[in-house]
């Protein structure tokens, strides 16, 4: 549980900078440290399988293998991804061959070491679980304290090189704490579903905010909350190995914060997107309406309420019928319009009117805008309007008021006159 | 060091696997997704235990179906997760391979007091042993050839990966350079991808079978990669990672034999060490050489040519002072 907060934490950093597979190369580079260690001991005559001397061939490796990738990246056109892997599956191949060497020595008994790549979270005892809370400790201390650092580190690098942060140590050290908490947690979950821990409860996380530091929180969270789950689970039900749970367990919160994350999940964003169309066809059912209104007016001031027939409506752009039936009921919801018989005689309420002067004002300033300084063609501003009325805010509008006073006179409240022919449909 | 006819053939089969992987993994590393073979590799291990728990049976035909398909399904998956949940392609990576394979591990673990699928042997496979599964026994010039399943199977599948990069070379590459470009020519540019990651998955399943992963993760990038540093034309780039491959799998053989005698192990204990682990150690060997000396992009070379640049510079100044 220990280390799943601290391998959240780590993993919310990871993922910014985009290296979600680092931990991956990683815990793989950590093997011949490990294999290494195990050899010089016994060679030595000392006892091969004392943790703390392993752990620290495992932290040397792993440091060596996290500084070939960023030199390889740094100073070839090799990218990340080929870095990364390239020093995995050499490392690794070294750390097998070694391996194999290492269970034919006359010491023999270096089964031990294959521990190192599944993990055994049951068998832990209390040296190890000192281990780890130090470990984490220190994770925690340093990244509350380095936070600021760290979070201009993930999102602009540059900049925090132009304001004369040593970004390269920084990098270095963020990737040290990452080791730190790898070769940690390999005894307790092994060498494969590390990688799990440091992804997934970041990746999850993502879906549910925008902000670093409740992020971060929510990331150590989940990864705590799936290494309790998952090792109740495996401790309750005999034959379950708790490192494979707990890698399930937090998939599954994963699954659900990308189906349902109130930030970015997969539901929500379908849902934005469903409302946002909806107000557009809305806004344009108003301007059609009231483009129809405005035609046939006598007089500028003489826009008056008056019904039309839904044929009209519908010649004004390229919808369907069920298109326009639709967004006709969410305007009538909204109290924007009345429908005065089912065969399609269509009123705008007062509240509809304004709304329908205040979106057609919207999309003529734009035009106008767009006429006076974007030189577009008076012919073409139309469709090009379309797509950005929709989303022109107060400010904005006001700034376009300002700007257009100089070339056309607009009254604060008035609608200016289309500056391209409207063509009412049938 | 003897050398018998098994080296021979532990030599050919690790050829073979290594040029099925070179010949994808070019691809893999322009669309910077050299990962895959990983991922894959882990990922296979619920397809193996599901094959197994249904059948019942160890017979390889049924897992090697099984692995194939959960192989193309991690593609897909991983395609899923980083198109509809907005991720990261290496996070949504991680997320699939670490998940099939806990499932995987859960699925084994269970079916374990009764089998012998060992977790161990599935991930590191035994290009040492492939010799002695011997399948076929042609008479050639009057001596018997001793012919192994595994080198039957590496020659198809590397034939068919052979045939695959030959005939849509054109595709391939304008699809892994501009996907956008491929769709407006009119063909598939997500087909390609498919295409290219259900091979990528079958010869990634057939190889570790036989030679294990670290052969199939190694091969797929670093030819490749190493490739990449030397050249800037694609089937330049192609036919280099091959031969790379094929000398990285010789050398890699030769340097299990001679290894632990270098070290000082007593040979009659510790006679050779992992073949597939020597072939991973020598093609990064070969990677970092190429890496400082490539005549155009290695870091040496690029340094010397700076410093003749700035050398040519002061001696025209002196020149033009003069």
């Amino acid at each position: 549980m220990l280390l799943g907060c601290a391998c959240g934490l780590m993993g919310g950093f990871l993922l910014l900078r985009k290296r979600s597979l680092m931990g991956d190369t990683l815990s793989h580079a950590t093997l011949p440290g490990v294999c290494l260690a195990f050899i010089i001991a016994v060679m030595l005559g000392g006892v091969g399988k004392s943790l703390p001397i392993l752990m620290l061939g495992a932290t040397i490796t792993g440091v060596l293998g996290c500084a070939a990738v960023l030199y390889i990246r740094n100073h070839s056109r090799i990218k990340d991804d080929a870095a990364m892997g390239i020093v995995l599956s050499v490392f690794f191949g070294a750390g097998v061959a070694l391996l194999t060497m290492a269970t034919k020595m006359p010491a023999g008994a270096a089964a031990g070491l294959e521990s190192f790549i599944y993990g055994k979270t049951a068998s832990m005892v209390l040296t190890d679980f000192w281990l780890l809370t130090v470990v984490t400790v220190c994770v925690l201390g340093l990244s509350t304290l380095l936070f600021k650092e760290f979070r201009l580190l993930c999102f602009d690098e540059a900049y925090a090189a132009a304001q004369g942060w040593p970004v390269r140590r920084l990098d270095v050290l963020l990737l040290g704490l990452v080791t730190a908490v790898t070769v940690a947690g390999l005894q307790a979950v092994g060498l494969i579903l590390i990688i799990a821990f440091l992804i997934t409860p970041a990746a999850a996380a993502r879906f549910w905010t925008d902000q670093l530091d409740r992020m971060l929180l929510l990331s150590a969270l989940i990864g705590g909350l799936s290494g309790w789950l998952g090792a109740s689970v495996s401790a309750l039900i005999p034959n379950m190995p708790a490192g494979a749970l707990i890698v399930l367990v937090a998939a599954g919160c994963f699954l659900l914060s990308m189906l349902f994350g109130l930030e970015r999940g997969v539901v929500i964003r379908g849902y934005r997107q469903l409302e946002l169309k909806r107000s557009v066809g809305r806004q344009h059912l108003l301007r059609a309406l009231y483009e129809i209104l405005e035609a046939n007016a006598v007089s500028a001031e003489g826009i008056q309420i008056r019904a039309v027939p839904f044929r009209q409506v519908r010649g004004r752009r390229t919808w369907s019928d069920a298109q326009l039936r639709r967004y006709l009921k969410s305007a009538y919801n909204e109290g924007l319009i009345e429908v005065i018989d089912r065969e399609g005689q269509i009123s705008l309420t007062s509240a509809g009117l304004e709304a329908a002067a205040q979106v057609t004002r919207n999309h003529r300033l734009w035009e106008m805008y767009l006429i006076e300084y974007a030189d577009v063609a008076t012919s073409r501003v139309d469709r090009d309007a379309d797509a950005v009325e929709h989303v022109l805010g107060e400010k904005m509008v006001a700034i376009l008021e300002s700007k257009l006073q100089s070339y056309r006179p607009v009254e604060s409240s008035a609608v200016p006159v289309s500056p391209h022919p409207i063509h009412p449909g049938d | 060091m003897e050398w018998y006819a098994i080296d021979t053939w532990i030599v050919i089969v690790g050829m073979l696997a290594a040029i099925s992987c070179a010949l994808l993994g070019n691809f893999l590393v322009l669309r910077k997704m050299s990962m895959m073979g990983d991922a894959i590799s882990h990922a296979v291990l619920p397809g193996l235990a599901i094959a197994f728990l249904v059948t019942g049976v160890r017979a390889s035909l049924t897992m090697f179906i099984g692995a194939a398909v959960v192989g193309v399904l991690t593609a897909v998956f991983t395609q899923w997760v980083s198109r509809f949940g907005k991720v990261d392609e290496g996070a949504s990576m991680g997320i699939v391979f670490t998940t099939l394979f806990a499932l995987g591990l859960l699925l084994i673990v269970q079916a374990a007091d009764h089998v012998d699928l060992d977790a161990g042997c599935v991930l590191y496979g035994a290009i040492e042993l492939t010799p002695l599964d011997v399948v076929w026994r042609p008479e050639f010039f009057g001596t018997v050839l001793d012919v192994p399943r595994a080198a039957i199977v590496l020659l198809i599948v590397c034939v068919v990966n052979a045939l695959f990069v030959v005939l849509f070379f054109k595709e391939l590459r304008i699809s892994s350079f501009d996907a956008e470009l491929a769709t407006t020519m009119g063909f598939n540019a997500n087909i390609m991808h498919y295409l290219l990651m259900t091979l990528v998955a079958v010869t990634t399943v057939a190889a570790f079978e036989a030679v294990g992963s670290i052969i199939v993760i190694a091969m797929l990038i670093v030819p490749a990669a190493t490739a990449h540093l030397l050249t800037d034309r694609l089937g330049t780039m192609v036919i280099l990672s091959v031969f790379i491959a094929v000398f990285t799998a010789a050398l890699g053989h030769v340097a299990a034999l001679c290894l632990p005698g270098w070290l000082g192990f007593d040979p009659s204990i510790v006679e050779t060490t992992s073949t597939s682990g020597m072939m991973a150690v020598v093609a990064g060997l070969v990677f970092v050489a190429v890496l400082f000396f490539a005549p155009r992009y290695g870091i040496v070379t690029k340094r010397l040519r700076r410093l003749e640049d700035v050398s040519d510079l002061a001696v025209s100044r002196e020149e033009a002072d003069a």
